[in-house]
């Protein structure tokens, strides 16, 4: 019984845990939002571009693309995030005067989504069939409204839950950017998690935290469940027998 | 007179290749303003490359292509496709807009078209091919018959001067195709100018005033229906029409 007091004395301690929450909400909260959100739009147009790039007909552009995939794909988030926010931190810094560093952690998230993003949207266009182009294309329509107008949307659609997916996984990488030393107020929920524990020297902190990572990741994860199976089953529509069937077909005996 | 402001089309002499595949090697053909004009031959023979060749989907390395007498290869392509519909084996629909919206997008966006006038034109032409209550489903729950005379509608509201069909009735289920042919056999006969390639033998001979025989990249028999279905002047016609027959 001793073993089982002690694990829930460790991460169960109601009073540090509510200790904790005012702060959660207050700061925490806000700035995970804030981090996942600004660079899951910042690294969704990113990911545009590189998936443009990645399949465009200038062989320049693929390599960009490609390079660029395979280097931030390849590194662990980690290191991109300290070497981003460490390396060009100090030249912001000198730039515009502001010491928070932030807005680095803001753009280390936006450039490794991006890479992950632009993977997804590219294998997502290049799975629309081939006649699509070729219709649009020969209805008059230029290569790149083709794209934009047919091809594109089609390919998003397809993989708008591997889309949700990579946001929730931004949702839990945001956590490393502890590491960058962010300024009291900009503190995210694993940081301000972190802080309490360390104080405290109670693990409870942590579980907070976790909760407030899965009340944010879990309906997520059932939107992606239910996109999905909304796109494999599709809106229900009656389907008639085609006129010209009736007279032989299958209509005729139904 | 024709009920379509059709045009005259003629390719001359069309040479392409894929690296050192040669696709297409000198390949001649005219149609007259308001005829139709069927291709047939065995598969890989280069007939669907050509109808895409002459509405410059894919660029000829040799060759020149006409329309109303005058080589629009120095025109942009673009404009040239807005003045030639075509018609796809598989149907090529915009699975992810409704039955009208895949026809007033083009007439939206090419012709100018206001929203609502870009949609009264488009239930128009779905009237014309007995789709009008069809308009706001979505292709997928259209059978393909339905697809595919949408997809005709979709190429006739641009106002072509030439209809090109690539095997338009190859992926229809047996019941379905006799719907589509008699929406061919009238346009044709409403005096659209029209190149079909096709693997039904009975609408190539009843319909079609110029049968076009391809084989391996060349036009090996040229004439009148009756001429080539029953008398054929090549041997490798004669084996064709022997196996299709």
């Amino acid at each position: 019984m001793d073993i089982l007091n002690q694990l829930a004395e460790s991460f169960f301690d109601w009073e540090a845990i509510g200790e904790v929450l005012p702060k959660m909400f207050a700061v925490g909260l806000p700035n995970t939002i804030v981090l996942a959100v600004v660079s899951g739009i910042i690294g969704t147009a990113l990911g545009m571009l590189l998936a443009l790039m990645g399949i465009s007909r200038n062989a320049a552009a693929r390599w960009v693309a490609r390079i660029y995939t395979d280097i931030l794909r390849g590194l662990p988030p980690v290191l991109t995030i300290l070497v981003i926010g460490f390396g060009f931190g100090p030249i912001i810094r000198e730039l515009t005067g502001s010491t928070s560093p932030y807005p680095m952690a803001i753009a280390a998230l936006s450039l490794m989504s991006g890479a992950y993003i632009g993977e997804i949207f590219r294998s997502g266009i290049q799975s629309v069939d081939k006649g699509q182009l070729e219709a649009t294309r020969a209805l008059g329509f230029s290569y790149g409204s083709s794209m934009r107008l047919v091809v594109v949307p089609q390919g998003i659609r397809r993989v708008l839950p591997a889309l949700v997916n990579q946001f929730i996984a931004l949702i839990k990488e945001s956590s490393l950017v502890f590491m960058l030393g962010l300024l009291a107020t900009e503190r995210e929920i694993f940081q301000i998690g972190k802080d309490a524990a360390a104080n405290s020297g109670n693990l409870s902190p942590y579980v907070a935290a976790a909760i407030f990572y899965l009340a944010l990741t879990i309906p997520l994860t059932h939107f992606v469940n239910w996109i999905d199976a909304r796109m494999r089953s599709g809106r229900p529509e009656k389907k008639e027998p085609d006129e010209a069937a009736a007279v032989v077909g299958k209509g005729a005996q139904a | 007179m024709s009920e379509f402001a059709s045009g005259t089309l003629t390719a001359k002499n069309i040479h392409l290749s894929f690296g050192s595949n040669h696709v297409l090697r000198g390949i001649d053909l005219h149609v007259e303003k308001g005829t139709t004009a069927s291709v047939i031959g065995p598969s890989g023979s280069g007939k669907s490359t050509l109808l895409r060749v002459m509405n410059r989907l894919i660029e000829p390395d040799q060759g020149d292509i006409l329309l109303d007498g005058r080589s629009v290869l120095k025109d942009n392509p673009d404009e040239l496709r807005r003045r030639i519909g075509m018609v796809f084996q598989q149907f090529n629909l915009f699975p992810h807009k409704t039955v009208a919206e895949n026809i007033s997008l083009a007439l939206r966006k090419l012709r100018g078209m206001s929203k609502e006038q870009a949609r009264d034109e488009a239930l128009a032409q779905l009237d014309l091919v007995g789709l009008k209550h069809k308009a706001d489903s979505r292709p997928a729950n259209l059978s393909g018959g339905q697809q595919q005379r949408v997809a005709i509608a979709r190429a006739l509201a641009m106002k072509p001067e030439v209809m090109f069909f690539d095997e338009a009735t190859s992926a229809l289920d047996p019941e379905l195709v006799k719907g589509v042919l008699a929406l061919m056999t009238d346009l044709a006969q409403g005096g659209m100018t029209m190149v079909v390639v096709t693997h039904e033998m009975g609408f190539s001979r009843n319909v079609s005033d110029v049968v076009t025989f391809m084989d391996a990249g060349v036009v090996v028999e040229s004439g009148p229906p009756e001429q080539l279905f029953t008398n054929p002047q090549t041997e490798r016609l004669q084996g064709f029409l022997s196996d299709v027959l």
